[in-house]
Formats: structure tokens, C-alpha cells, sequence
């Protein structure tokens, strides 16, 4: 990978460089030609791929049930008969793992979407626009910067939760107010780093040649401003990830995430703390699996970055 | 047990025939609690015994730093303001009350000169009045001397509506005169049977009168001594920050001989139950940890390493884990208000799905496998170990049967496995607080559920939330907006009278009273009613006694609630510390005897 | 410049007050009472709440207790919390110092981490180093405090016995060993903060130094000859600077803020478990002095940033 990240092409990328200028290739096509080149992205994508693989389908295959409570296996490590051990009612940690993790994954990416996408929109809006729009974006980043989060999680519960149950039933309803919580706790910090890009990027020499040969201002941003600011953006992606796997857990302690015996990864990590020293396997695996999940995704996005970078030639 | 029965067990002790302690746990067992117990056989005229300290220290101070860790920290240090029990405990370092109660219920002065009873003249026959004798050169911690003065400043205090103390149920109802510089008279407004509340306990602690005496009513709240309290305890104020410290140093002129041992007292609060665990019993940081509601799996392997620096102590006392089921239809609206008096609840008002939960809640398993110690299985609403539990109220954890019960009521198990009857499903909603052990325990009894065909949807709401009087929410246990909630009620006081309150009908919790009813089961039943009210009236100790029986037996026998564990007090404390505790009073109750071992 | 400084500045005024009417309207409208503990005690007659209740004017208009408390705000009076029954500010300034210390050296140690770490990484990709770096930098954001938290506590106090756990504010020594005991309680949560901001920080620098240093700017610094190290510290770093100011800005009134699951587990007294009791409690004053001073500090240390961009990219105008 030495060299991938240099502006000019380096030896070994240039003949490849030249063979695919003598054929067509769509944008969609090339993307995926030049992700595939970063070796490290395919396989955070076969990972990636890997798990929701296994949790999309790893409880049809490992058929123990996740409430299964056996007081003669409490906290019992790794066995054949227990792959990850048992928690400390002497349920299975590989079925609970398997089904929690539909959840946290899930949960993880779309929250993670919801807080990129807002969160570039805004920082966007803010950093191409100068004056009152700014101001007054930047006045609502601010602002949700400094609301306290835990009595405006108990408002929203209070005031949401009944209402779309009804709308959309129990499960998705659940899932949509968690995604939208922590998303919308998350985007400022996006939001501020993609205005701060934007602000030195929209005066540098590129932008103004395109505005110089009359480049709309969506042209000057979706071609030439953004595509060169999604370093943090992607940074930011994998942090939230994380954060927001976690942030899940702590949700259902306040009574917003799902009903508390639905065992989703950082819920384990929570509820392992306290035998940390008595029973390691208990929080080990779930620890394991956030953190692969953080990296894959990682990867991943670096590979969507550099395979999207105009400028770099592989 | 009936009256008689009482009157022969207490025969029994007169006669020497049986122990007295053997008598109290028997009267426990029947679901009185052990202060009542004591009260009963003192009003017989058997004395009470109680427990003799070793104390060995043979000079006050020397005993370097005390330290206390409280997960909960106190957040003021007026004992009439007090909150929470973590207040009652940092006001506990420097003022005391007139007697305190022991682990066995009796009780133990503290600023009185002996425990007034019938044969001291203490008590009058026709129970109207308590008289009670001061100890004289006691001294408040800035020099002045404890009179009666400031016994009966105390009850003003407390008993005016606009100080808005939260004690002010021991001292609204009550007359307190001055007789001499060193007796009070306390005067009920009718026949009281239990007398010892007002200064007494958790809810007695004398302040100064020359201190609070421009502070009382609606300025309450500008009183510098709310923040530096002056008692006349073992040991005197130093440093207060609330929510986090509260230190104290050791009284020179403390009232007992030889007392207190410690140079310097440390309060520390915040942080978790489990850590508070592993700094006294690990690491021997701390020498006393408050209230471990901690796994006991988790508590038993940190006691049982050989280099363990404390232990746990368990503590008998009145609270009770249970389950309450609704009366009421939660999912009806009625006047604005669901959960109203005027439904009835679909599926709970049929006695074979009461009797079929009642044995699906396998206590045995939530003991040993949740609580362990600290939570014993119980059948009783107020109990004690198991080999005293009253025979009216047996209980079983049987599937078979509960599944034989729900067929002969006519509940019939449909394709997806979950019985119906009449179109209605057996489908509940089972809320609880926020805390590991009961969405544990909510696990044990839903999966049980699921074997009978009823189908357990499991909510938890934050505790704060849980528990809070606010009208808007409907998430409060008071609201009961669900068909089944689990939680401990807390027996703060040594007499039942209050605890009981809880089934009367005319304390169903209901948008008239805000929800600030006590019954929130919105169980009614014209016996038990009738049974209180006698009881209220009732002088005769026995009597008195049968009566709270039946209204025990009444509750668990309709199953208005399902008693769970009962749950006895832990606490951390270092190999070397001596302190005697109580499920009466505060931990801290008996602070001036606590000594280290060298 | 001086013109858009002072119109940011005037702007600040009434954006503070709608943020102070919007904080407040959700405090008044989340569930929950500061009484609710003395509600499930049997001893406690219901009056009691509701006295206390009336006492501090819960049964008010939203609007009339938002107009209560602006104007005594205005008049330098914080408000008195119900839960303690003392001024909100003392309650604060108690908590002050502490939190200073122990946010603020674990905000220096995460800088201290993520610059050096960061720039190394980004200056030699896909290095021994960098794999390394960046494999700790993600275990480092996956796990939460609260487990690591633990984790620092088992090994360094219960296994090895070096360090405490329980933080004291007050430790009632002087002189050096105060310094010496005052290190060794903040070490585990500094380092839990600091490790936990330094590792997600970490990654930011290492892209915002990858962005630069593939700059032609870059290539033609070098190829002018300059030595690495002053290409990296004068030309990259300098221009890379501008998203870790603005991460370093939206940090920042956490100093302030406190960190509540770390001061939780370390049981230090800061204004983050001063807040979460506070909301557990619903002790409105505290809360809103304590989240009223963070908004004021989150629009200054924006605003900070906003003057610093142009600082570091002269280019960056301000219209």
C-alpha cells in the first residue's frame, strides 16, 4: 500500500493507470476497480460482510435459545456445549451475541449514517453560505451542543415512544427512536468539521478556477469542495459507530433502547463489568466484536475515500 | 395465630417456658415485625434484654480515621430535611435522638435517661401519653447545654407545616410540654399503641433550640447550621461538600466515658455499589461500605479470597421485594385516567390467573441464584428466615400446576402457545426500576410464564423516573399503567400501622390524589379494611397484634401482590471494625460504640 | 475582522437566551420531580411533596418560572438547588477546581497522544507503526469508559496495589505529598478520559496530515529541498491544524462539563456527577446553572475556533 497515499503515481500504480485509460469505464465501475485495489478495505468489507452474515443467519445455525436460563452453567467459560461461555443466569453467549448483534450492527450504521449525512449537510450549508445562514446553523450546532442529553432523552421517550409504537409497531418503532436520538446527538461534531474544510477549501486555487469557468455553486461543492473534505467525515463515521453501539446500551437503561433482556453487544459489555475479574469471556467477545466492526468499517471507509479521490491515481 | 394463641406464647415467656428471643422471631415469622414484637412483650411486663456491647477501647480518640464509603452521598445534613436514608445517615455523625432501636427492636437510649415503660411510670395506663426522662450534662458541640427545651423545639420545628420537614409525620399530631428542665411529656391525641416515633430513630434526631430557633417555618431553608450541623454527638462537624464528603472530628466532651475511639470520621459518597464492595473487602480502603445491593455471587467471591481485608454483614430489617398485580384495567381510560377504580382488570380479575402467577415466580431460584443473602424467598409481606414463616401463607414454584389451574379455568393454549379464554389473550406487561438483579428476576419469572402459555412482555424505566410523584408522567409506580410492577417497599419504621396503609381503599392511588395514594394495587377488600380500622383503635397489644396477622394473610391469600424476597441490609465492613447494626435504625445508629480491633 | 469578531459577539446574546428558553422548557417538560424519593416512603405523608412542591414554585407556568429565574440570573443570584437546600453557585465553585484538574490534564494528556502519534502515522501510512498506532487508537474508542474504567481499577488497585480508587476531594494533607497523593488518585481517570479523547483524536490528525502532505505544495516544499522535519512541522501540520482546532474547541467546555461515567466510577467529585445527580433528581437550578455556563462556553470556544481558521489559513475570510 506504500505510495497510495502520494499525489504523483508511483511505479508500481502507473502501468495499471495507463491500461485502464485505454477502455471506458463507468464511474460506479472504476470506484469499485480502485476500492478494490486497497487491500485492507476488502477485507474490512469481507468482515463486515462476514458478521452481518452471522448475525443475519448465525441464529438458524446455532439453534440455542437466548433466554435459555441454566443456574448450573452461572459464568461457566468456553465449552463445546457454550462456544463463548455463559452469563451469569447461565445463558449462551454465542446466541446472545448472535442475536444482540442484528441490533447493535445495525443500530451502529444507521446511527452513524443518520449523524454523517445531517451532519455534512449542515457543516455544507454552513461553510459554502456566508452570513445569516451560517450564523444561524451554527446557532443550532451550538445549541444542541449544549442541551443536556439526559433529560431530553427522558422528554423524547416520554413524549415519542407510545406514538410510534402505534405508527409502526413496537420493534421498528424502538429502532427508529434510537437511531434518530443518538444520530441526532452526534452530527454536530461532523457538522463543524466539514464547515471548518469547507472555509479553507472554498478559497483555494481548484475551487476558484471551477468558479472561474463558471461552476454553479452545487458543482463547486458536490465535484470539488466536499470530495476533498470527507477525511474527517470518514474519521468521524467509524468513531460514531462506536459511540453509537455503545450509546445503545446506555439507552436502554434509561428505559429508550430495547426491553432490557435483549442482550445487543454494549448491553453485554455493561451488564459483564462487574465479574470483569471473575468471568473475563463474559465481556471479552463483545468487546472483540465492536471493536472488528469499528475497524472493518474503518478500512472500508478509507478505501471509499481514496477510491473516490479524484486526484489520486492507482 | 390468633389472639389467644399470642396470649399463650406470651404466658410462655412469663413462665420462663420458652426464650424471649425465640417468642420475637415466632411473632416475626407471623408478619409483625421484631420492634413491634418487643413493644408487645414489654406492654406484658417481660423486660427486654438488650444486647450487651463489648466495648474495650479504655480511652476516648486514638483511633486514627474512620472511613465510610456511601455509594449514595448526602446531599444536606439536616436531619429534618433528610431525603433519603444517605441524609439521615451524614445528619447520624453528629446528632442523635432520644433512644435508638437495636437489631433485636429494643430500644437503647441515646440522650434519655432510661426507655420509658408501665412500671418507671414512663408509659400511662390508658396509653395517651410517654414520658420521657432527659440525661443531664450532655452538651451541644459549641458548649451549651441539651435541655428539654430543645426536645420540644424540636417537635415545634418539625410539626409546622411551613418548615416542610420531612419528618413531620412523627410530630404533626402530637403535644410535647416541658415538665421539668430534664422531662417531656409527649400526649397523643387518642390511645396510641405505638409510642416511640417522635424522637426516637431515624426520624427523632433533637436539634439545638439556640441554634434553629429563628429558622423555624417558612426561613427554614436560611439556617447556616442546615449546612454545619451542631449536635451533640461522638463526633463534631468539620467539612462538608454536598453530594461528595462529609468529615467530622472527635467530641472532647462526648457524653460517655471512654467514647468516641476514632480521631477523625470520613464520609465519602458517589460512585457504585459494586465498587464500594471491592474498596472495603479488596483493598481495605475504606473500613465500612453502606447498603451493598450487590450480586451475591459477586460479594461471596470477593469475601472468600484469602486476602480479603472485610466482610459482609447482614442485617435483618422490613423490606420486601414483591410484585403487585392490577386490579384495575390499565388499558381502559376512564375520566382522563387509566388504571381507574372504576375497571376491572381483563385477564388479572380471575382468581386461577392470580393463583397461576403466584407459582410461577420461582422465589427459590431469585434467591439463590440473584440475591443469595441478601434476599430471602418469602410467602409473608414482612419476614424473616424461612424456618419461622407462617403457616397461613404457604407458596409453592410449580409449572404443572400452574398449568393445570389456568385449564380448569378455561384458558386454553392457542397455536402460537399462548392460552386465550373468550378471545382475550394471556398477554402482560411486567415493569420494574432500573437495576441488574430485578431485570434478572424479571428474566426467571418471564420464562416460566412462557412454559405456562402467558406471555410476558418485560419494561424497566429509569429509577428516577420510576419513582417519581410527577402527575404528567405514566410511568410512575403509582400511575401502575401495566398489568404486573416489581419493586421494595421499605419498612422505615418499626410499627406496621403506616406499612399497611398501602391495601386500604380509601388510599387507592388515582387522579383525585394525584396519584399520591398509598394502595396502589387498588386492591379492595371490606375485611381488611375493617380489620385496620380496628386495629387503629385497638389498645390491647394482642389483639392489636391478631389483627395485623389477618390483614397479612388477607393480602398474600387474595394475592393483591406476590411476595418475592425479603430483603435484609449488607454492609462492607473491615476485619478490624467493631460496629453493631440494626435493620431499625441507621447504620449509623450506634456510631459512639464502633471501635477497631488492633 | 474586528467587525465580524463584534458581530459574532452580539449574536451571542440572544442565541445564549434562546439556547437558556429552549434548556429550560425541556427541563420543565421531562418527566420527573426533585420529590420523588420522599414519595415511595410510607413515613413521608404526601403533603409533604406537595408543601415542597409550592415552596419552590413547581405548580408555577413554565414561562413564569423561566422569567424567575432570567431575571434573578441577570442579577448574579444562581438559584438555590432543592436538593441541597444551599446556592447552586456553591455547589459549583466546590466542584470547580476539581474538575479543572482532572478533565483539563486528561484534554492536554489526548493532545499530548493524538499529535505526535498522528502526525508519525500520517507521515509514514501503512508503517509498523502506523498499524500499531492505529489498531490501539480503535481498541481505544471501542471500549467504553465505564469498562475500562474497570479495567484500570482491577489491574492498578486491586492487583497490583498501586494506586486508589475512590478520589477525595479533600485529602487533608499538605506539601509535596499532597502533590504526590493528588497524582496517584487522578492518574486512572485522567488516563481513562485521556487515553479514550486521544485515541478518536489520534485518527483525526493522522487523516488531516494525509489530506495535506499529498498536496502539491507539499512535494514542491520537498522537492526545494527543505529536511522532512521542517516540511512536516512548518508546511503539514500547521495546514492540517485546522480540524483538530475545531475538535479541540468542541472539548473544551467539557473541562467545565466534567466526564459523568468516568467521575462515577473514580467517584470524583466534579460538575459531571454534580449534573447527573442533579438530573437523576431533577434539581432544575443546578441543572440549569450548570448546562447555561456550558452553552456559553461552547459558543466561545466555537467562536475561538472560527478566529483561530483564520489564523491558521490567512486565506479564510470572514464576510
Amino acid at each position: 500500500m506504500a505510495g497510495s497515499t502520494l499525489a504523483s503515481p508511483t511505479a508500481d500504480a502507473a502501468p495499471l493507470g495507463s491500461a485502464s485509460r485505454a477502455r471506458y469505464v463507468s464511474p460506479a465501475r472504476d470506484t469499485w476497480r480502485r476500492f478494490r485495489r486497497h487491500r485492507l478495505a476488502v477485507a474490512g468489507l469481507a468482515v463486515l460482510i462476514l458478521m452481518m452474515v452471522a448475525v443475519a443467519l448465525g441464529p438458524l445455525v446455532w439453534r440455542v435459545p437466548i433466554n435459555d436460563i441454566d443456574f448450573n452453567a452461572q459464568l461457566a467459560g468456553p465449552s463445546w456445549a457454550h462456544p463463548l461461555g455463559t452469563d451469569d443466569l447461565g445463558q449462551d453467549v454465542l446466541a446472545r451475541m448472535l442475536y444482540g448483534g442484528r441490533i447493535s450492527l445495525a443500530v451502529g450504521l444507521a446511527a452513524m449514517l443518520v449523524a454523517v449525512v445531517v451532519g455534512t449537510i449542515v457543516g455544507a450549508l454552513a461553510g459554502i453560505s456566508r452570513g445569516s445562514v451560517d450564523t444561524a446553523l451554527m446557532w443550532l450546532t451550538d445549541l444542541f451542543l449544549s442541551l443536556p442529553q439526559l433529560p431530553l432523552l427522558l422528554l423524547l421517550i416520554y413524549l415519542f415512544r407510545d406514538p410510534l409504537k402505534q405508527l409502526v409497531g413496537p420493534e421498528l418503532g424502538v429502532f427508529l427512536l434510537i437511531v434518530v436520538v443518538i444520530g441526532g446527538f452526534r452530527w454536530m461534531q461532523v457538522a463543524r468539521l466539514v464547515r471548518a474544510q469547507f472555509l479553507s477549501l472554498r478559497e483555494k486555487e481548484f475551487v476558484e478556477a471551477a468558479r472561474a469557468l463558471g461552476a454553479t455553486k452545487w458543482r463547486q461543492v458536490v465535484r470539488h469542495i466536499l470530495p476533498n473534505s470527507l477525511g474527517p467525515v470518514i474519521v468521524a463515521g467509524t468513531v460514531d459507530v462506536a459511540a453509537a453501539i455503545i450509546a445503545e446500551s446506555t439507552l436502554s437503561f434509561l428505559g429508550l433502547g430495547f426491553p432490557p433482556d435483549i442482550p445487543t453487544w454494549g448491553r453485554i459489555l455493561f451488564d459483564a463489568k462487574d465479574t470483569l475479574d471473575i468471568a473475563p469471556h463474559w465481556a471479552l467477545f463483545a468487546g472483540a466484536a465492536i471493536f472488528l466492526a469499528v475497524l472493518s468499517i474503518n478500512f472500508v471507509g478509507d478505501g471509499l475515500r481514496d477510491a473516490l479521490d479524484p486526484r489520486k491515481v492507482m | 395465630m390468633n389472639e389467644q394463641q399470642l396470649r399463650d406464647l406470651i404466658g410462655a415467656v412469663k413462665a420462663g417456658r420458652v426464650s424471649r428471643r425465640a417468642v420475637v422471631r415466632r411473632m416475626v415469622g407471623l408478619g409483625l415485625t421484631a420492634p413491634f414484637a418487643s413493644l408487645l412483650l414489654a406492654h406484658a411486663g417481660v423486660a427486654a434484654e438488650p444486647a450487651h456491647f463489648d466495648y474495650k477501647p479504655t480511652k476516648a480518640g486514638g483511633g486514627g480515621a474512620l472511613k465510610l464509603l456511601y455509594w449514595q452521598a448526602p446531599t444536606l445534613l439536616n436531619p429534618h430535611f433528610a431525603v433519603g436514608t444517605k441524609d439521615q445517615e451524614g445528619s447520624r455523625i453528629f446528632y442523635e435522638p432520644l433512644a435508638g432501636w437495636d437489631a433485636e427492636g429494643n430500644l437503647v437510649p441515646m440522650l434519655a435517661e432510661e426507655i420509658p415503660d408501665i412500671e418507671n411510670g414512663g408509659i400511662s395506663r390508658d396509653g395517651m401519653s410517654v414520658t420521657w426522662k432527659l440525661k443531664k450534662d450532655v452538651k451541644w458541640h459549641d458548649g451549651q447545654a441539651f435541655t428539654a427545651d430543645d426536645v420540644v423545639f424540636t417537635w415545634e420545628y418539625a410539626a409546622d407545616p411551613a418548615t416542610a420537614a420531612t419528618t413531620i409525620g412523627a410530630y404533626q399530631d402530637i403535644k410535647v410540654e416541658k415538665i421539668d428542665p430534664f422531662t417531656v411529656r409527649v400526649q397523643f391525641p387518642k390511645p396510641m399503641p405505638f409510642w416511640a416515633e417522635a424522637f426516637v430513630g431515624t426520624q427523632g434526631m433533637i436539634i439545638p433550640k439556640h441554634l434553629f430557633e429563628a429558622y423555624k417555618g417558612a426561613k427554614s431553608r436560611d439556617a447556616q447550621t442546615n449546612l454545619k450541623p451542631v449536635g451533640t454527638g461522638p463526633y463534631r462537624f468539620v467539612n462538608f461538600n454536598p453530594g461528595d464528603l462529609v468529615k467530622g472530628e472527635r467530641n472532647p466532651d462526648y457524653h460517655l466515658p471512654n467514647r468516641p475511639y476514632f480521631d477523625t470520621i470520613e464520609m465519602k459518597g458517589g460512585g457504585d455499589a459494586v465498587s464500594a464492595a471491592r474498596a472495603v473487602i479488596q483493598t481495605g480502603e475504606y473500613d465500612y461500605a453502606w447498603n451493598l445491593q450487590v450480586e451475591d455471587e459477586i460479594l461471596l467471591r470477593l469475601e472468600k479470597d484469602a486476602s480479603a481485608k472485610g466482610r459482609t454483614e447482614i442485617t435483618s430489617g422490613g423490606n420486601i421485594e414483591q410484585i403487585q398485580l392490577n386490579t384495575t384495567d390499565p388499558g381502559t381510560e376512564i375520566d382522563g385516567e387509566r388504571s381507574s377504580v372504576k375497571t376491572k382488570h381483563p385477564l388479572l380479575s380471575d382468581p386461577a390467573v392470580r393463583q397461576a402467577l403466584g407459582m410461577l415466580v420461582d422465589r427459590n431460584a431469585v434467591q439463590k441464584y440473584i440475591y443469595g443473602r441478601t434476599g430471602v424467598a418469602t410467602g409473608n409481606f414482612i419476614n424473616n428466615p424461612p424456618r419461622f414463616v407462617s403457616k397461613n401463607t404457604p407458596w409453592e414454584f410449580n409449572v404443572d400446576k400452574a398449568n393445570e389451574v389456568l385449564e380448569e379455568g378455561g384458558w386454553k393454549r392457542g397455536p402460537d402457545g399462548v392460552r386465550a379464554k373468550d378471545g382475550k389473550k394471556l398477554k402482560f406487561v411486567f415493569q420494574t426500576a432500573i437495576n441488574a438483579p430485578r431485570q434478572k428476576n424479571q428474566a426467571i419469572v418471564k420464562q416460566a410464564c412462557q412454559k405456562a402459555g402467558i406471555e410476558m412482555e418485560l419494561k424497566s424505566v429509569t429509577a428516577s423516573v420510576f419513582f417519581s410523584s410527577d402527575v404528567a408522567n405514566p410511568d410512575t409506580y403509582g400511575k401502575f399503567y401495566c398489568d404486573l410492577q416489581m419493586y421494595t417497599t421499605t419498612m422505615t419504621e418499626p410499627d406496621p400501622t403506616r406499612f399497611m396503609r398501602q391495601f386500604l381503599s380509601s388510599e387507592i392511588a388515582s387522579k383525585a390524589n394525584k396519584w399520591q395514594g398509598r394502595n396502589i394495587t387498588r386492591w379492595r377488600n371490606a375485611e381488611y379494611d375493617a380489620a385496620y380500622q380496628a386495629a387503629e383503635g385497638e389498645l390491647d397489644p394482642v389483639k392489636r397484634a391478631a389483627l395485623f396477622i389477618r390483614m397479612n394473610d388477607l393480602v398474600v391469600g387474595d394475592h393483591a401482590v406476590i411476595p418475592d424476597v425479603y430483603r435484609p441490609r449488607v454492609s462492607g465492613i473491615s476485619h478490624q471494625l467493631r460496629a453493631h447494626l440494626t435493620g431499625w435504625d441507621n447504620d449509623l445508629w450506634d456510631l459512639r460504640n464502633w471501635y477497631r480491633e488492633t | 475582522m474586528t467587525r465580524y469578531l463584534l458581530r459574532r459577539l452580539l449574536i451571542a446574546v440572544p442565541s445564549l437566551l434562546g439556547i437558556s428558553l429552549v434548556l429550560f422548557t425541556v427541563l420543565a417538560l421531562a418527566p420527573g420531580d426533585p420529590f420523588g424519593e420522599l414519595a415511595s416512603n410510607p413515613n413521608v405523608p404526601p403533603e409533604v411533596a406537595a408543601a415542597l412542591r409550592a415552596k419552590f414554585g413547581f405548580d408555577d407556568p413554565v414561562w413564569l418560572r423561566y422569567l424567575r429565574w432570567l431575571v434573578a440570573m441577570l442579577h448574579g443570584d444562581w438559584g438555590f438547588s432543592f436538593v441541597s437546600r444551599v446556592d447552586v453557585d456553591r455547589l459549583i465553585w466546590q466542584r470547580l477546581p476539581v474538575t479543572l484538574i482532572v478533565i483539563g490534564s486528561s484534554q492536554i494528556l489526548a493532545l499530548v497522544i493524538a499529535l505526535p502519534v498522528g502526525v508519525f502515522s500520517a507521515t509514514r501510512p501503512y508503517s509498523l507503526f502506523d498499524q500499531i498506532a492505529n489498531t490501539l487508537a480503535f481498541i481505544g474508542f471501542s471500549l467504553p469508559t465505564f469498562f475500562t474504567g474497570i479495567l484500570f481499577i482491577l489491574v492498578f488497585s486491586i492487583y497490583l496495589h498501586w494506586l486508589p480508587f475512590v478520589f477525595r476531594g479533600d485529602l487533608g494533607i499538605t506539601g509535596w505529598r499532597w502533590y504526590w497523593e493528588e497524582f496517584r488518585q487522578a492518574a486512572m481517570p485522567v488516563a481513562v478520559l485521556g487515553l479514550f479523547q486521544g485515541a478518536s483524536w489520534t485518527r483525526y490528525v493522522r487523516s488531516a496530515v494525509l489530506d495535506v502532505i499529498r498536496l502539491d505544495y507539499v512535494t514542491t516544499a520537498r522537492a526545494k529541498g527543505i529536511a522532512e522535519f521542517a516540511v512536516v512541522t512548518k508546511h503539514v501540520v500547521r495546514n492540517a491544524l485546522i480540524p483538530v482546532v475545531t475538535l479541540v474547541a468542541l472539548s473544551m467546555p467539557l473541562v467545565f462539563g466534567g466526564a459523568i461515567v468516568t467521575e462515577q466510577i473514580f467517584r470524583v467529585p466534579g460538575i459531571g456527577s454534580l449534573l447527573i445527580s442533579s438530573i437523576l433528581a431533577n434539581d432544575t437550578p443546578v441543572i440549569m446553572a450548570v448546562t447555561f455556563v456550558f452553552a456559553c462556553l461552547v459558543i466561545l470556544f466555537n467562536l475561538t475556533a472560527d478566529i483561530l481558521y483564520g489564523w491558521l489559513d490567512p486565506r479564510i475570510a470572514y464576510r
